[in-house]
């Protein structure tokens, strides 16, 4: 380069030149007026904080509440002139077993706000749980350690993922069945929305399945496709206004690990156990060593898909959320612009990533399932 | 953890599991089962086009090679056909040469033997004639010498002269 080293000196020697500009290097205040200063500055910070810990504990519980399930589809609340809110969304219906079957809309709880009646019974909310009280008035007790002391029924609840896994569902028969028919209509050519899913579909079969399973693959497509385009559908969802965070929700991972874990299990071949219980071309000594890892490694590979779509969707959706909230907190036009062009940045790689995990659970999955239908080679192959 | 463990709820794991298996089992009849065997068939379909076709082409290398065996064939035959034709022509005429030149042989040595032969009979007719003739000549002379006795006498004292000498 021409001017090299030159910018370096000349930005250090800029930088030092327009250094009194920005500085004073005299104390501007003397020491008659350090009193007032301190105190108006002092009351300033205090009076800030106090708002911006209201606006940040709001923050922090709206992004909770919105990492949490519900038992009313709620999209929006608002205050109107006379301080009271109204919340914009619909109820649920709320299924409990507390001997016998309990149904009621989750619009009795009035947002937690009131106990819920059925049957004779008393049922009150209390962080996202129903909690069985004894009367209308009474409230959920907690303990010293902050557990609650009430009893617990058992939840079936169609709560808002319940829910959303059904509208998910519903979108899905509906676009994939309109798919399967348009081949018929059109002489094997896909027609309409399913010309976009079409090449998803057959990347899923010849890059994600054949390569990792193998000959056997067939079997396994429907469990891949539906896995993929359920997570990516709800992971998508997760990203729009409706705001909701099923693949973010402990429950639904465990699950769908679970049936990747059991199908695993249950299509596996002699191979597979095999290299499980009695690994080959190792030393007895070290079979009996490699046995109980390996076994572990089977319930550990379907507990990283559950924690690894967990963390992304929550960590993506705490960071986006916190992004957004950060721009009330900074409440002017450089910070909140700023944090908005960084909540669109991480919006779009939100939905890159809402991508890309349902990618690697559906690769993962065949992956696993690849291991499980692994042929039998020469043993020459494990040294 | 502790707060993963709180928040797992029962109600939603056993939704998930009955919505996502009935989901796979839905999709598995109605849609991925139909789109796959689709899909497979268009390629399959896209495969024998493909496939096809290029038999086609070998096909018609194999018509063309064949078209140019068969010309070159004809062509050759042709060649042979008027080969021979050509020979044949030589042939017969040749052949025709040689039965007329026979023919004409034949004709004239059969004419040379008729006028042989006509010859014969008329030199034997001539002969015959001649000798006729010469009886009757010697008929009419001796008739004319020997019609007086003198004549007679002296012939015969003639001959006898004749055959003395013998």
């Amino acid at each position: 380069m021409v001017i090299s080293k030159k910018p370096l000196h000349f930005i250090v020697a800029t930088l030092v030149a327009f250094l009194p500009l920005v500085t004073v290097a005299n104390p501007t205040n003397d020491s008659t007026t350090v009193e007032h200063t301190s105190v108006t500055t002092e009351a300033k910070t205090e009076h800030h904080e106090g708002e911006s810990k209201d606006l940040k504990t709001e923050i922090k519980e709206f992004i909770n509440h919105h990492l949490q399930d519900s038992y009313d589809f709620h999209l929006f609340s608002y205050e109107d002139d006379a301080k009271v809110e109204h919340h914009i969304g619909f109820p649920l219906p709320v299924i409990l077993w507390d001997n016998g079957l309990q149904l009621f809309s989750s619009s009795k709880f009035h947002h937690g706000e009131s106990a819920a009646e059925s049957n004779g019974n008393y049922y009150r909310l209390f962080h996202g749980k129903i909690y069985k009280v004894a009367n209308a008035d009474e409230q959920v007790a907690v303990d010293a350690k902050h557990h609650v002391t009430n009893e617990k029924p058992f939840d079936f609840s169609i709560t808002k993922n319940v829910f959303m896994m059904l509208v998910v569902s519903i979108i899905m028969f509906l676009l994939f069945t309109s798919l399967a028919k348009s081949y018929a209509k059109n002489g094997g050519i896909a027609k309409g929305a399913g010309r976009f899913f079409e090449p998803i579909i057959l990347y899923i079969r010849d890059d994600i399945a054949i390569p990792n399973i193998g000959k056997n693959y067939k079997k396994y497509m429907s469990y891949l496709l539906t896995i993929f385009f359920f997570v990516w559908f709800l992971n998508i969802f997760g990203l729009t206004p409706l705001g909701v965070n099923v693949t973010g929700n402990i429950a639904i991972t465990a699950g769908l690990a679970l049936i990747t874990y059991l199908i695993t299990t249950f299509t596996a071949n002699k191979n597979y156990w095999g290299h499980i219980f009695w690994m080959p071309g190792v030393p007895a000594p070290m079979k009996l060593v490699l046995a109980p890892i390996e076994l572990l490694g089977t319930i550990i590979k379907p507990f990283s898909l559950m924690i690894r779509l967990y963390a992304n969707i929550v960590a993506g959706h705490v960071v986006l959320m916190s992004i957004i909230g950060l721009m009330f907190i900074f409440k002017n036009w450089l910070g909140s612009s700023l944090s908005f062009v960084l909540a669109f940045a991480l919006s779009l790689l939100e939905i890159l990533v809402a991508a890309l995990q349902a990618y690697i659970f559906t690769m993962l999955s065949a992956l696993y399932f690849g291991a499980a239908n692994e042929e039998h080679y020469n043993d020459d192959a494990h040294h | 953890m502790e707060k993963l463990l709180e928040q797992f709820s029962l109600g939603l794991f056993f939704w998930m599991l009955v919505i996502f298996v009935a989901l796979i089992f839905l999709l598995k009849k109605f849609a991925w089962k139909p789109i796959l065997d689709a899909v497979n068939e268009r390629e399959e379909g896209i495969k024998n086009a493909l496939l096809s076709a290029e038999n086609a082409k070998k096909e018609m290398q194999n018509l063309k090679s064949d078209n140019e065996k068969l010309l070159a064939e004809a062509r050759l035959e042709r060649d042979t056909m008027i080969k021979e034709a050509r020979e044949i022509k030589e042939k017969m005429i040749n052949d025709a040469k040689t039965e007329a030149q026979q023919a004409g042989e034949k004709m004239i040595s059969q004419a040379k033997a008729a006028i042989e032969s006509e010859k014969n009979a008329a030199m034997a007719e001539l002969k015959a004639k001649v000798s006729s003739l010469s009886v009757e000549i010697a008929e009419k002379l001796l008739k004319d010498e020997l019609s007086n006795s003198e004549a007679q006498t002296k012939l015969v004292e003639k001959m006898l002269g004749d055959v003395k000498l013998n």
